[in-house]
């Protein structure tokens, strides 16, 4: 079937005006709906993303995370004697015992305090996260007030430059690096020793949860059973992966407003694709007439004007996808609704957004020019001729 | 014929266009209600008259840390001090992990409960039976009908931080304006199965004797401990529950931008459909134009005509968002919040028609005032 498609393209063209706004209408619903998916896109990569699969994480029996932690300190070296856990560098068992802490902190741009993650760890901690890269300062000392931060908080929270001292718990602590744990939890996190932060919070002699490195992803699965089978112990593993992947929960909420935005957005959008496209339609009668006595069948008129409404609204999408790009890798936070700390994350545009964004914008297309076209493909030949 | 019915007869002389622009408007406004009602909650809405009254005391870390709860009696010396109680986050699992199954879970003293949240009522008898039975429970009338409660009935809540299995009895269901959708408990029951949670408290609610005392109580309950091993942070109860939204991002923000992009698409949704209407009558704009009209009525005629339109948009949006609120009430977890969303509407409807009313006339003031200079004779050669 034989569809004029310069022709409409060219009517576009010439009804310039008519196609900017309503492209523009779409193009700032599309914007919205990437924007929200933008959010969710990060959020899903900082939970994700994060973890080893090598890792396995110990807690106590019941917790669901590692805020809600705690066993005695006495356990470390029996998990620690466990086999198929890795050596590290210096030939010892790649173990670290950790305690994880919530820090009220207040945020640079004035709008308040917000829970900020310390989390505290073993000598072997470090080597534990490989991905993780210093890249100013140095990493914390053993022993010492010291802690490292995550780039995202050093941009986001007060005092948190190389050198600066941040008052939290028992007295001052002093900043001595920045790192980039690349998109992952880790870039919601500060570190320290773990005995400075347990004793700083009247933990001693406690741990929240321990770190075990296998040797390969089979080891990391025995490990997780040996360590919840062991009635010494009374603590359970999971695999670090897997501990993230249940947090994803934590963007219900933007989930929920996103649904109801888009839903909202959208109806609109068609309602105003809807108008455009019957003015378009009702000011061609006469050349839509002249087209079926050329001998385009009604089928054709049917599809083209589809195609014309489906064309303008990737034309927004395109508009409204361009003027999103600014945003990507800007970061921002929210809660984590497991461990009630402010998770960082940068917000993304990836294939998949761009894919749903044009998805969504071909559907108010479609749904928007079904109707006009029909019309226009049922009139009658002579009356419309004679308008 | 009257300018007025001249307005009313050409909105509707396309009706299918008026139908779907009112459409098209009424969404983005529902939209734009719908988040600036939330907006209110959030931020504008100073909760109940004893809300205002109420201060929460947490540690100074974070709400994570305990702090000890000998410092209640501290506490109740200061001066404006009416009531004071712990409130203390068992979180625990209820049947299963699942989110649906998730609601607030605390443990505190029955003694004080009620007396310092007030606006919380529960039958006298039930009060009593209660505070005699330590493995009692309260529940908000909302979580009850949820789960289909009756007093007497068996709860029971796996503790996750709290390594305790709690065996409660339901003896009291209690209302309040605003749902809140939790769970009551004693804390010396939690106290007796975990060791170390014997002494502590997570937060502490004071009901001050007066509103205006408020500040200078938070300040001196926060310098009795400032020097202490634990130090305190105070806040009333509006920022400490705003804590908590501002941890969800930046909210602000988010409703700004999603409620400009609502604005801006009424802007183009409105102009667009008055240029088309504007550009199909310029033949009776000359028309008009020789008959004796001036400029200024035929301005006035199109930008009322817009005006028109767009109100009942705005109207049409403000009712669909009030239904939608009301119906989000009903929700779990964020039904509260949508509850005071709700009671918020009756100031954001008003605002909401003033916005659709400027964005007709501000859409439709070019091409209005375009037909109007438009010259007769050009106008009435135009061919449609």
């Amino acid at each position: 079937m034989a569809i004029p498609i310069s022709y409409n393209v060219r009517n576009m063209v010439l009804r310039k005006g008519l196609t900017f706004m309503t492209a523009m209408g779409i193009a700032l619903t599309v914007m919205t709906a990437v924007f929200l998916m933008m959010l969710l896109a990060g959020m899903k990569k900082a939970f994700v993303k994060s973890g080893d699969p090598l890792n396995v994480l110990v807690m106590r029996k019941g917790s669901t995370s590692e805020l809600a932690g705690g066993f005695t300190k006495d356990k470390l070296p029996i998990l620690t004697a466990l086999p198929g856990i890795a050596k590290s560098s210096s030939g010892e068992p790649l173990v670290s015992g950790e305690w994880v802490v919530i820090v009220n902190l207040p945020r640079k741009d004035g709008t308040g305090d917000t829970n900020v993650t310390l989390r505290g760890m073993g000598a072997n901690g470090l080597e534990l996260r490989k991905n993780v890269k210093l890249i100013a300062g140095a990493w914390f000392g053993s022993g010492q007030h010291e802690i490292v931060v995550s780039q995202s908080i050093h941009s986001r929270f007060a005092h948190t430059g190389v050198g600066d001292m941040l008052d939290f718990g028992k007295g001052q602590w002093k900043v001595t690096g920045i790192f980039d744990g690349g998109g992952t939890s880790a870039d919601s996190e500060m570190w320290g020793d773990v005995n400075q932060v347990a004793d700083q919070f009247n933990r001693q002699n406690a741990l929240g949860s321990a770190y075990l490195h296998a040797t390969d992803p089979l080891a990391a699965d025995t490990l997780k059973h040996r360590v919840a089978d062991d009635q010494r112990l009374q603590l359970e593993g999971m695999l670090e992966t897997d501990y993230y992947e249940k947090q994803t929960s934590s963007g219900a909420p933007i989930r929920f407003m996103g649904y109801i935005v888009g839903l909202t957005m959208a109806i609109g959008s068609i309602f105003a694709a809807t108008n455009t496209m019957y003015a378009a339609v009702a000011y061609r009668s006469r050349e839509i007439a002249t087209l079926r006595v050329i001998g385009f069948r009604r089928g054709s008129i049917l599809l083209s004007f589809i195609f014309e409404s489906v064309l303008l609204a990737l034309l927004g999408a395109a508009v409204g996808i361009v003027l999103m790009l600014p945003f990507n890798g800007m970061s921002t936070g929210t809660s984590n609704a497991v461990t009630f700390s402010e998770v960082v994350f940068k917000m993304q545009i990836t294939l998949a957004v761009v894919l749903y964004a044009t998805i969504f914008a071909l559907v108010m297309g479609l749904i928007g020019g079904v109707a006009p076209a029909w019309g226009a493909a049922r009139r009658d030949i002579l009356a419309a001729l004679r308008d | 014929m009257t300018l007025a019915r001249f307005v009313r007869k050409n909105a509707f002389r396309n009706k299918r266009r008026t139908l779907l622009t009112v459409g098209s408007m009424a969404f983005s406004l529902l939209l734009l209600s719908f988040l600036m009602c939330v907006w209110r909650a959030f931020y504008v809405d100073q909760g109940s008259a004893e809300s205002a009254q109420r201060l929460i005391v947490r540690h100074k870390v974070s709400l994570a840390n305990f702090i000890p709860g000998y410092y209640r009696e501290k506490i109740r010396a200061v001066p404006g001090v009416v009531h004071v109680v712990q409130v203390n986050w068992f979180q625990g699992i209820y049947r299963d992990p699942k989110p649906e199954n998730f609601f607030a879970r605390f443990g505190t003293d029955p003694e004080e409960f009620f007396a310092t949240y007030k606006e919380l009522s529960i039958p006298p008898d039930q009060e009593e039976a209660w505070k005699k039975d330590q493995a009692g429970a309260v529940a908000d009338k909302a979580l009850a009908d949820k789960y289909g409660w009756k007093l007497g009935d068996r709860i029971v809540i796996q503790g996750d931080i709290y390594p305790v299995k709690l065996e409660l009895t339901l003896r009291g269901i209690f209302t309040a304006s605003v749902p809140n959708n939790a769970l009551y408990f004693h804390w010396k029951y939690v106290e007796e199965g975990v060791p170390f949670a014997k002494g502590h408290a997570g937060t502490f609610g004071i009901l001050v004797d007066s509103p205006a005392h408020v500040n200078a109580v938070a300040s001196a309950v926060d310098q009795l401990f400032a020097n202490a091993p634990e130090p305190t942070k105070t806040e009333t109860e509006k920022a400490f529950q705003l804590g908590f939204i501002s941890m969800l991002g930046n909210v602000k923000a988010f409703i700004l931008v999603i409620s400009l992009a609502a604005v801006f698409t009424i802007l183009l949704v409105t102009g667009n459909t008055m240029a088309m209407s504007i550009r199909e009558r310029t033949r009776e704009v000359a028309v008009l134009k020789t008959l004796g009209f001036r400029r200024e009525t035929i301005l006035g005629l199109f930008v009322g005509e817009a005006i028109a339109i767009a109100l009942v948009g705005g109207i049409v949006g403000s009712l669909i968002a009030i239904l939608l609120l009301k119906g989000a009430s009903q929700a779990p977890q964020m039904g509260p919040l949508f509850s005071v969303a709700a009671r918020e509407w009756r100031f954001i409807a008003p605002v909401v028609w003033l916005i659709a009313g400027i964005a007709g006339l501000v859409s439709s003031a070019i091409p209005a005032y375009g037909a109007s200079r438009k010259g007769i004779v050009e106008g009435l050669r135009h061919i449609g």
